[in-house]
C-alpha cells in the first residue's frame, strides 16, 4: 500500500477528519486536503449577520491555519474523481489515493428557482452565503414594516433549523426596532410541519404562535415573482411579500455529479451507518456531501468524522468497517439575542425534552428556550475553532446518548 | 396498526406506512392507495416502481427534485409541468403519498 489519503474539501468535515487522521496514523501515511480557496467560513455565524449580531468579517479564517502542519493543504480546483483508478484530478495535478474522503459540502443555486435571479438583492434575499447575509443586513436595516416571508425552496437544504431561527430572530429584531406591529412574518415551508420531527415541530409551532408568526406548510415552490411581489407554489397558491428571505435550491458539488458519483442531485449515496460510499470501495463521505437522511449541519460532520476515522483505521488493519453512525445531530435553535433552545437527535430518536450533555445537571436544556443555551451557542464559536476543528472531541461518543432525555 | 390484504395481515406504522419493505406486493400497494383515495393508473405504477428501485439502489427515498427531474427527462416536460404532473398523481405531495403506496418508510426529509 502506498499509504495515501486524499480529502476533498477543507470545510468543517474535511478539516476535522484530516487532523483526526493525522493524530491516529503513523507518519508514513500522507494526508492531502484539497480545496479551491483558503477561506474557512464559520457557517453558524451567517444567521447572525442580517441582524447585526455578528460582523461578516469575523466569520472567515484561513483553512490552512486550522489544518495540522504535517497535512498537505493544496489550493486547486478538483475536476474529476476516478474510483476505479483511485485517482483525483485537479486543474494542475493528479492525486492517487488508498482512501478518499469526500467532504465537498453543498451550496445554494438561486438560478435553479424560476424568477429568483431577477429579484435577487432587490426584494429577495438569503443568508446562506456571507455576501447574501450582508446584503440582507442592509435591507433589514432600512426595513420600515411590511410583510416578510421566509421560504424554503425545496428539500434537501442545509441546516434545517436555520430558517426557523431566522423568523424567531426577525420577531426579536423588529420588536427591538419598534416596528413589529407594522410587520407581518410568514414562514413558508415544503415540510409538512415547522420541522419533520413531531415533538420538536409542535414546540416550534407553539413558539411561532406566541410570536405571531404565520406558518404555511407543504408548500412546494414553483416560482418567485419579484415584480408582483409574490411566490407561487406548483399547486398555484400565491403568498405575497414585501421582502422575501429564501433558502434557494441546494445541490452538492459539481465534481460529484460530473464524476458520475451522485444520486441525481449532486449527493453521494452513502451507507447510513458505515459512511462508506455505497457503490465504491475506499471512499468515505461526510458532511453535507452525503445523501443521508439527517441534517446537513456541522455537528453531523463532526460526529461522522469520528466514525470514518474508526472505519478507515479498521480497513487499514484488514477489518471490515463497522456500522456505527446513527444519524446523530445536535443543534442550537436561537430564539433571540440572549435566548436559545437546543435539540439532540438521530435517525430514529426524535428531539426530546431533557438536559444536555449531563443528565439532570445540563447545563443545557433540550427543546426549551433558555439563557444558558444562548451562552452555549456563544461559547460554541471558540470551541469550534479551537477544539472541534482540531479533531478533538469532548469526551462524548459520536452517537446519541439517551441519558438525560425524557422518554415518552 | 395493520392492513388486511387477501387474508394476510401487514404491519403498518402510526401513519399508515408499511413496516416491512419486503412485504410489499401490488395488491398491498392497491390497498394502501385505496386508503389515500388514489386510483392506480399505469403512470402511478411507473412512479411507484421508480421509487422502489431508487430505494433499492440508494437506501433512501428520493428527494422530490429527483422525481421531477426523472419525469421531466422521460416525458420531455419542464420542471413546472413535471411537478404538476406529480401532484396530479399524488395530490397530497408526491414524496409522502407516493412513498406510502410504494411501501417505503416515511421520508424524513433532511432533518
Amino acid at each position: 500500500m502506498s499509504k495515501k489519503i486524499v480529502v476533498l474539501g477543507g470545510g468543517t468535515g474535511g478539516t476535522i477528519i484530516s487532523n483526526n487522521l493525522r493524530r491516529h496514523l503513523p507518519k508514513d501515511w500522507e494526508i492531502t486536503v484539497i480545496d479551491r480557496d483558503d477561506r474557512h467560513i464559520y457557517q453558524p455565524g451567517m444567521l447572525f449577520v442580517p441582524f447585526g449580531i455578528q460582523k461578516a468579517s469575523t466569520l472567515v479564517r484561513s483553512r490552512k491555519k486550522y489544518i495540522l502542519p504535517d497535512v498537505n493543504f493544496v489550493i486547486d480546483e478538483i475536476t474529476h474523481i476516478d474510483p476505479e483508478k483511485r485517482e483525483v484530478k485537479t486543474k494542475s495535478h493528479k492525486f492517487s489515493y488508498d482512501f478518499l474522503i469526500i467532504s465537498t459540502g453543498c451550496k445554494i443555486v438561486p438560478e435553479e428557482n424560476d424568477g429568483l435571479t431577477d429579484a435577487w438583492g432587490k426584494n429577495a434575499f438569503s443568508f446562506y452565503t456571507i455576501e447574501a447575509a450582508e446584503m440582507l443586513r442592509k435591507k433589514l436595516k432600512e426595513f420600515e414594516g411590511g410583510k416578510l416571508v421566509m421560504n424554503i425552496a425545496e428539500l434537501p437544504f442545509k441546516c434545517p433549523v436555520a430558517p426557523i431561527e431566522f423568523v424567531f430572530l426577525a420577531d426579536w429584531y423588529f420588536k427591538k426596532r419598534g416596528i413589529r406591529n407594522k410587520t407581518e412574518i410568514e414562514f413558508v415551508t415544503p415540510l409538512p410541519g415547522a420541522f419533520t420531527k413531531p415533538k420538536a415541530s409542535a414546540v416550534f409551532i407553539e413558539s411561532a404562535k406566541s410570536k405571531n408568526i404565520k406558518i404555511t406548510t407543504s408548500y412546494e415552490l414553483n416560482a418567485v415573482n419579484g415584480k408582483e411581489k409574490y411566490i407561487e407554489s406548483v399547486k398555484g397558491d400565491k403568498v405575497s411579500f414585501d421582502t422575501l428571505v429564501i433558502v434557494p435550491s441546494t445541490i452538492g458539488d459539481a465534481v460529484i455529479s460530473n464524476s458520475g458519483l451522485d444520486d441525481g442531485i449532486g449527493y453521494v449515496p452513502t451507507h447510513h451507518n458505515t459512511l462508506k460510499a455505497l457503490k465504491h470501495d475506499r471512499i468515505y463521505v461526510i458532511g453535507d456531501a452525503t445523501n443521508l437522511p439527517t441534517s446537513k449541519a456541522g455537528s453531523v460532520a463532526h460526529y461522522e468524522a469520528d466514525v470514518v476515522v474508526f472505519n478507515i483505521m479498521s480497513e487499514i488493519h484488514g477489518v471490515k468497517p463497522e456500522e456505527i453512525y446513527d444519524g446523530h445531530s445536535t443543534c442550537f435553535i436561537v430564539y433571540s439575542k440572549g435566548t436559545s433552545s437546543l435539540i439532540d437527535f438521530n435517525y430514529k430518536i426524535e428531539p426530546l425534552h431533557g438536559k444536555f450533555p449531563a443528565p439532570k445537571f445540563g447545563p443545557f436544556t433540550l427543546l426549551k428556550e433558555t439563557k444558558m443555551n444562548w451562552y452555549g451557542k456563544l461559547g460554541f464559536e471558540g470551541l469550534y475553532w479551537n477544539v472541534l476543528l482540531a479533531g478533538r472531541h469532548l469526551g462524548a461518543p459520536p452517537t446519541l446518548v439517551m441519558a438525560g432525555k425524557e422518554v415518552g | 396498526m395493520s392492513i388486511e390484504v387477501n387474508g394476510t395481515s401487514y404491519a403498518t406504522d402510526e401513519n399508515g406506512y408499511l413496516v416491512n419493505l419486503e412485504e410489499w406486493t401490488e395488491d398491498v400497494a392497491k390497498k394502501l392507495a385505496d386508503a389515500e383515495e388514489i386510483e392506480m393508473t399505469e403512470e402511478h405504477w411507473n412512479l411507484v416502481k421508480f421509487l422502489r428501485s431508487y430505494y433499492d439502489e440508494y437506501q433512501i427515498a428520493p428527494a422530490v427534485k429527483v422525481l421531477t427531474k426523472a419525469i421531466a427527462n422521460e416525458k420531455g416536460m419542464d420542471k413546472k409541468e413535471a411537478s404538476e404532473f406529480l401532484y396530479q398523481l399524488f395530490p397530497k405531495g408526491p414524496a409522502l403519498q407516493a412513498c406510502k403506496v410504494a411501501g417505503l418508510p416515511k421520508p424524513t426529509g433532511c432533518v
